[in-house]
């Protein structure tokens, strides 16, 4: 008797722990590339173009500070609250220029944002729909009312780009959206582009911006890094980065081609396909656990039939 | 179903450790109210680098582990059709009851728009690609199903009891405050009608309750290792494996039954109860088979991916990882021998080697091998400590007071362990 239920139980934990344990061999043997779509909107940051001037800074605030609730970053010597400065990244900013600098090196200026992933891993990741990413445009947006504030985009976005207000009450997660809904449709293009003096953000299509970028590598081949930053990290990125230095050192992480998605959401998805696994094993376990109650119930003393 | 196996435990609620837990879980709440009031950066030391501190790590991800001594006993019971293993599943539901609730508490706490979690409610933000909504669903729906689940003890309780407390609460009143005697006794004859009622329909269908109990932690534990499994470029890679959901899923059966000897063991010495060796002993044996299935995926996978070098490389990580690895199998080494199983001692030792171990796993995966690139630290600050040190004090509270309340504790006299003069309090328990 105690054999056969422990044949039993060995039936449910297959058919319940079997697609857990599938699920990587099953992604071992796929290794399909998700399609790119060049038609989005993107944009091109020319590091040996820019000069440092930050007034993309500026008007990303000045454009984007009510929807994101963008306050200033005050520095410690600033006691009369008369400068706004970040020094990376904050709840308070969507975008920053950095200076990379090192005795001997040549320097460079480098400005972060959101990357815009064509199979961005925050959207993914989100588990109420909070971040999206638009099919036709490619903008990878955030909204503030769906959003529960479980910081999971911040563990899966591996530029590290999403950023939360942890000195807020009411905090709200802030990252770059190309200025949807304060600039971009009126000026068909973002607040940064629109205000570099030096031409060195160039906003438009994907296809366009790689165009853009692959001609610069062949006119100028001794003044950058011959690779393209963003065409294949994790899948390919809508922003995309020239540069006079190695990129590492501009911050911007050295990643593999595959997008994170791809990995995590076969593995999600083989387990929960079609709900399947789930519900054979609630039933395989609900006729287990009857029978057995059946069987138990006639017999009036039941832990002498153990007998061990 | 079976309540003649469990008892009320007797004694004072108001010990001196009521008082003690009280305090620990009053300072929780203030550092709440701070957390409330300035924002999350004002209690933790959670940054846009480490955005999941130990309140995600402990609270949800280890202390759900924890609280699966409900789910593994059920397995044996129903599943393996150990009946004699049934006198231990109240206090095993209870504990998992308040592990998930407590879970759910501080996953509010963490989050920074509590006020938008209704949206997973909404069809329309449903997000399948998420772990995260699946963990989120799934622990939720478990609670209510451990609610059910306990629902006969206190039903029973409700009907059987003999409202002592309430009637001794009664006379302490002042004259004026005192509700009518008699208005009162027709009220509680009305709630023992109601238990009464609703306690037999219950029976019969507790048992697809039970069976979801089995099904929803077998989906959850599974996707808590399939949250992390996104982090490919930051989570080290002696973790950061395709089986993080197996090794999550077994991870948490054997830390349950590591749980469920160190309650035994543990509420046998507060409580002054015998130690139900017989039970814990066959639990016992059950947790080295799992754990040797662990451990030779854990290798075997490091094998398949060539990181078996990264994991003697004695570096911060490697070391964290031969310390997760010892534990386990030292503990689970411990239970091989049957000499050991059937000596309490032994088998506490081992209980609090797995589960320091497979909790440690747990650390490492969320934590310790998560690294979101140069620049970023994380070490939790005192408040976020003291906040999760309350929100444990609040389960054992809890624990302390609802088995003094309700029967939930094995009853001594069906194991033959109880010392003949320990039935006198017994006989006034079941009255």
């Amino acid at each position: 008797m105690e054999r056969q239920s422990r044949r039993g139980f060995l039936k449910a934990v297959g058919t319940g722990a079997g697609a857990l344990a599938l699920a990587p061999v099953a992604l071992a043997s796929s290794g399909a590339p998700s399609q790119v779509n060049n038609e989005e909107l993107g944009m091109l940051y020319d590091a040996t173009k820019c000069v440092g001037c930050k007034a993309c800074m500026a008007a990303c605030k000045r454009v984007n500070s009510e929807q994101g609730t963008l306050e200033c970053d005050r520095a410690a010597f600033d006691q009369d609250a008369l400068w706004d400065a970040p020094t990376d990244l904050t709840g308070n900013n969507r975008t920053i220029i950095k200076l990379y600098k090192e005795s001997g090196q040549p320097w460079s200026y480098v400005k972060l944002s959101c990357m815009h992933c064509q199979n961005p891993a925050c959207v993914s990741v989100c588990p109420v729909r909070a971040l999206t990413k638009d099919r036709r445009t490619g903008i990878v947006d955030y909204n503030k009312d769906a959003c529960i504030g479980c910081r999971y985009c911040q563990i899966a976005c591996p530029f590290n780009i999403p950023k939360f207000q942890w000195d807020r009450a009411l905090p709200q997660i802030v990252k770059c959206n190309f200025c949807k809904g304060t600039f971009l449709e009126k000026n068909g293009t973002t607040a940064c582009a629109s205000v570099c003096p030096s031409g060195a953000i160039l906003f438009g299509q994907r296809k366009d911006l790689l165009q853009e970028a692959r001609s610069r590598l062949q006119l100028n081949p001794g003044k950058y890094i011959q690779t393209i930053y963003g065409e294949k990290e994790v899948g390919g990125v809508n922003h995309l980065y020239l540069a006079g230095v190695p990129f590492a050192k501009l911050g911007l992480p050295t990643l593999p081609e595959a997008a994170p998605p791809g990995f995590s959401e076969k593995i999600h998805h083989t387990i929960y396909k079609g709900f399947i696994a789930p519900i054979v094993l609630y039933t395989t376990l609900c006729l287990i656990a009857l029978r057995n109650m059946k069987r138990h119930e006639p017999e009036p003393q039941p832990t002498r039939k153990e007998g061990k | 179903m079976h309540h003649d196996e469990f008892q009320k435990q007797e004694g004072n609620i108001f010990t001196k450790s009521f008082f003690v837990l009280l305090t620990l879980v009053l300072i929780g709440v203030y550092l709440v109210g701070v957390r409330c009031f300035k924002g999350l950066g004002a209690v933790s030391n959670m940054s846009d680098g480490y955005p999941w501190g130990i309140w995600i790590t402990y609270d949800v991800a280890t202390g759900t582990a924890i609280a699966c001594g409900g789910y593994a006993v059920a397995i044996l019971v129903y599943i393996r059709h150990h009946m004699h293993y049934h006198p231990l599943i109240r206090s095993c539901i209870l504990t998992s009851m308040f592990g998930y609730a407590l879970a759910g508490l501080s996953v509010m706490v963490d989050i920074g728009r509590p006020w938008n979690a209704y949206n997973f409610f909404v069809p329309s933000r449903w997000q399948g690609n998420s772990v995260m909504f699946e963990v989120a669903l799934c622990v939720m729906a478990y609670t209510v199903v451990l609610i059910i689940e306990f629902l006969p003890a206190i039903l029973y309780s409700l009907e059987k009891s003999e409202w002592r407390r309430l009637h001794e609460f009664v006379d302490s009143l002042p004259l004026a405050l005192t509700p009518d005697k008699a208005k009162l006794a027709r009220r509680i004859d009305k709630v023992r009608a109601v238990a009464g009622w609703i306690r037999p329909l219950l029976d019969k269908v507790l048992i697809f309750f039970i069976v979801l109990g089995m099904t929803l932690p077998t989906m959850h534990q599974s996707a808590l290792g399939s949250l992390l499994l996104i982090a490919t470029t930051k989570l080290h890679p002696l973790w950061h494996t395709g089986f993080l959901p197996l090794l999550f899923l077994i991870n948490c059966i054997y830390i349950g039954y590591s749980i469920v000897i160190l309650e035994s063991v543990i509420s046998a010495y507060a409580f002054k109860r015998p130690i139900e060796v017989k039970e814990l002993s066959g639990v016992a044996r059950i947790i080295p088979w799992l754990t040797v299935i662990w451990l030779s995926v854990v290798l075997g996978d490091l094998a398949y991916r060539h990181q078996l070098s990264a994991a003697f490389r004695f570096d911060f990580y490697s070391c964290f990882f031969l310390l997760e690895f010892a534990l386990i199998a030292l503990g689970s080494g411990i239970l091989f021998r049957q000499e050991n199983r059937w000596s309490p001692r032994w088998l506490f030792v081992s209980a609090v080697l797995i589960v320091l171990g497979g909790a440690l796993y747990r650390f490492n995966v969320y934590l310790i091998g998560f690294n979101p690139g140069a620049g970023w630290t994380y070490f939790p600050s005192l408040a976020e400590v003291m906040v999760t040190v309350s929100i444990v004090a609040f389960e054992l509270l809890a624990y302390q007071v609802l088995v003094k309340l309700v029967p939930v504790l094995p009853k001594i006299h069906l194991h033959g362990h109880g010392k003949p003069g320990k039935t006198k309090s017994e006989q006034k328990v079941t009255a």
